[in-house]
């Protein structure tokens, strides 16, 4: 297994500029084994990211790679997948990348189901400069530029993406791996627009500003925070506070984008001709 | 045989025309006016074709796009004006770092910000040139006319197969959308398309650059797996700090288009064998400029003009050529004053450097520039 | 031979479509044509213009500056548009509009709208009536390349009703 496991990392480009205890290592190992379980092709796999930490790891994966700019991600894959439908392609975006300056893209790639799985690995904070609040980073906690408290409040990035009309939805966290791969699986197996929330956790600076003072401290949350979604369903509304549902959220198959295209195809060179 | 079709056009169907006989195949971009023609016509032919278009929700994921289309091996392109070329710069610069050949076409209208969207202007020249951060290089050429809109189209696609590189076209509003004669041919010769890398995939390194300092990307699909970055990367692609690898790369990029200066450099010489006076102008004013000059040698003055067909990289050997000849230099644009600088720093010293310009949204006429003309030529 | 034209109507009246017919029966008179016209708010309503220039030689500026045949639809077109008329020009507007006297160019003041509403049957067609008014007035081009120019342009089904409508245009100019 871990021989098989192993082709699809570029084990040159290791060690990965992911600090201890972070949690992102944990979802990439998911997302590897979910690509082994889903058997892609290395050659006809394309995975994208933007900037942050999360976007760096596309570069120890062994596929076509891309990494681009800030909040992009998306726009670049939806170029590549339109541009080549016979490739699969996932996109690597964090919580700042994914929700803020990318926030757009995420809607509208919704909005058109268009056959690409985007893991958004959500730390709460802008990891990569410092530390900075998120979209996502809860009311009330610390950051470096929400020194007195966070007051923004934070997006339900699933509830935002089913809204949209993405067609699988999910949330994992990087405690419950054997679940999140199964996310991803399922992710990959969509035909259509699939996002998979992966709750993470930053040490170095979440952590930190948050006094949660170990990587430890830090998944018993995740372990604490997260609930199937039946049993979050039943929880009365006070006692939801803190709490996330995990799991299959939102599964509506719809018409895939670049099959629709196809369409388009066929009826203009019926036209034409 | 190659027949033509003598056709009424406008500049921005001119563009099309040449796009699709350079071989587009992809069109990634958002509305905006004066370029929404490109993009309504493309998303009627392409699909003739089996090529894809594709409106963003945004400009920025326009030339994202139109990146991806190009990595999975199109020939891709997008159109833009003002508002939506500032939008764009920061993908440029990615393709322009990562390498990834694409076409941008910027119909200018007046700015800056909203500006004046259904007229025209030279205003985003500069924006052309360092519009993107970092030092970089850049390709970017302006068609003076509906024939030359078509031509230059194909051009611009075989420079950025060629050179792995963006290829801007800097298009007037006028231009855009006037209507001009001109003849279609059925076929155009030496369409330029993309390298596939020599070796195999195992010893494949993406950046490593041949004799003409270009890389040869491999279509993502084809069986070579690399890593695409913006980040500054060696020649595997893989990013690095190394002083000497970053210094090796940044000189890299920009040697690649300055060796090739004399390929991608094009600009006209109207009658400046005996010229005293040199008219410089680009785009819609070179048409004035020349209607201007003929008028100035009626009147005996001898005067010429250099219409620069190429913005960028600067036709310095054009303009160094009459630099001593002429008693005076005139650069005429449509705009409060861009090229005159270039022209000022590579000549300024030979002979005196005049701005004449306008920016009020009308096309300049002939007139303002034979009155400056005649007002040089007595100075002179 | 070079002539400058510019017709004007308000929006609506399709001097967009009257400009390109005419800068093609142009070139298919194997001469050099640009057409240009306004765009944005102007072009919607109110007063808009359309522009060609039809010449033997090369096009270089390629805006109408003093126009030497010109068309009014409108009042409002006509007081917009006709100031910068060439002195041995020719000016044919519609007969509903009342000329500044200023004028110093030929004037042909005809029936357009109401030959095209009330003989042709169709208001629409009111500027291929013009067209081939300014065709017989101004002899810019000859009337068989309107009138293939025009056929090559016009909705399918509509042919004969084009037709009719320059052959009208053109018997409106005596002589």
């Amino acid at each position: 297994m871990l021989n098989d496991l192993k082709q699809y990392l570029r084990e040159d480009k290791l060690k990965h500029i992911l600090c201890s205890g972070c949690g992102h290592g944990t979802i990439m190992n998911a997302l590897v084994h979910a690509i082994e379980k889903c058997q892609l092709d290395r050659d006809n796999t394309v995975i994208v990211s933007g900037i942050g930490c999360s976007s760096r790891i596309p570069g120890y994966l062994n596929f076509n790679t891309l990494h681009t700019t800030h909040g992009r991600a998306l726009a670049f894959a939806t170029g590549i997948k339109l541009a080549d439908p016979q490739l699969k392609v996932i996109v690597i975006t964090g919580d700042g990348d994914g929700s803020a300056i990318g926030g757009n893209h995420l809607i509208h790639a919704c909005r058109r189901n268009i056959d690409i799985t985007t893991i958004v690995f959500n730390n709460n904070i802008y990891g990569m400069t410092n530390g900075q609040y998120s979209p996502m980073t809860p009311v009330g906690s610390y950051a470096s530029t929400a020194p007195y408290g966070n007051i923004d409040r934070s997006f339900d990035l699933c509830k935002l993406a089913t809204g949209s009309g993405a067609t699988f939805v999910a949330r994992g966290t990087a405690y419950h791996v054997t679940m999140l791969t199964d996310l991803i699986v399922k992710g990959i197996a969509n035909d259509g627009f699939s996002v998979v929330e992966a709750m993470s956790h930053c040490p170095t600076y979440y952590g930190r500003k948050n006094k949660l003072k170990s990587p430890v401290i830090m998944m018993e949350m995740l372990k604490k925070s997260a609930l199937p979604l039946t049993a979050f369903e039943k929880l009365p509304a006070e006692k939801t506070e803190g709490k996330y549902a995990i799991g299959v959220l939102h599964h509506e198959p719809a018409p895939e984008y670049t099959k629709e295209y196809d369409r388009v195809i066929e009826i203009a060179q019926k036209g034409a001709n | 045989m190659i027949e033509k079709k003598t056709r009424l056009l406008q500049g921005n169907e001119a563009c099309v025309e040449g796009a699709l006989a350079a071989g587009v195949t992809f069109f990634a971009g958002y509305p905006i006016t004066p370029s929404t023609e490109i993009a309504e016509l493309l998303s009627l032919y392409l699909p003739r074709i089996g090529g894809k278009f594709i409106q963003m929700e945004d400009e920025i994921a326009g030339m994202a796009a139109t990146i991806g289309g190009s990595l999975a091996g199109h020939k891709a392109m997008t159109a833009t004006s003002g508002p939506g070329f500032s939008l764009k710069q920061e993908n440029l610069g990615f393709a322009i770092m990562a390498e990834v050949p694409c076409v941008i076409v910027n119909v200018m209208r007046g700015g800056p910000s909203t500006g004046l969207p259904t007229a025209t202007a030279q205003g985003d020249v500069m924006q052309a040139r360092w519009g993107t951060h970092g030092d970089h290089p850049i390709i970017a050429l302006a068609p003076y006319s509906v024939p030359d809109t078509f031509y230059t189209t194909i051009k611009a696609f075989n420079l950025a197969e060629k050179y792995s590189t963006p290829v801007v076209i800097l298009l007037d509003e006028v231009i855009g959308h006037m209507r001009e004669k001109i003849e279609v041919p059925d076929h155009v010769d030496g369409i330029i398309d993309r390298k596939s890398p020599e070796k195999s995939p195992e010893d494949y390194l993406p950046y490593e650059a041949g004799p003409d300092q270009a890389p040869v990307l491999a279509k993502f699909g084809s069986g070579y797996r690399y890593h695409v970055t913006g980040l500054t990367h060696d020649f595997t692609g893989f990013p690095t700090t190394d002083p000497k690898q970053v210094k090796y790369l940044m000189d890299r990029l920009n040697n690649k288009i300055e060796m090739h200066k004399d390929d991608i450099i094009e600009a006209e010489e109207l009658e400046l064998d005996d010229a005293e006076i040199m008219v410089v102008a680009y785009g819609s004013v070179s048409r004035s400029a020349a209607n201007a000059i003929r008028s100035a040698r009626e009147a005996g003055i001898k005067v010429g003009l250099l219409r620069l067909k190429t913005i960028w990289p600067f036709a310095e050997k054009h303009l160094k050529k009459y630099a001593d000849q002429v008693k005076a230099v005139i650069v005429a644009e449509q705009n409060q004053g861009q090229i005159v600088y270039e022209v000022e720093r590579l000549i300024g010293c030979q002979a005196p450097v005049y701005a004449e310009n306008r920016y009020d949204g009308e096309l300049m006429k002939p007139e303002q520039i034979l009155n400056r003309i005649k007002e040089v030529y007595r100075n002179a | 031979m070079s002539k400058q034209i510019r017709l004007s109507g308000s929006g609506g009246q399709g001097m967009l479509l009257a400009g390109i017919i005419l800068a093609e029966a142009g070139i298919m008179s194997g001469k050099n044509a640009v057409q240009s016209q306004s765009y944005g708010p102007e072009a919607r309503g109110g007063a808009s213009k359309s522009e060609v220039i039809i010449s033997d030689l090369s096009i270089d500026y390629p805006k109408v500056t003093k126009p030497d045949i010109m068309l009014a639809l409108t009042q409002e077109a006509y007081s917009k548009y006709a100031g910068d008329m060439s002195d041995d020009g020719i000016l044919v507007i519609d007969e509903s509009i009342q000329l500044s006297g200023q004028d110093k160019c030929k004037v042909y003041s005809i029936p357009i709208i109401v030959s095209a509403r009330d003989v042709l049957g169709r208001a629409i067609v009111a500027n291929m009536v013009a067209l081939g008014a300014i065709v017989k007035a101004s002899e810019v081009i000859s009337f068989e390349s309107l009138e293939s120019a025009v056929l090559k342009r016009v909705p399918r089904g509509t042919e004969e009703l084009n037709r009719k409508a320059i052959q009208t245009g053109y018997e409106l100019i005596a002589g």
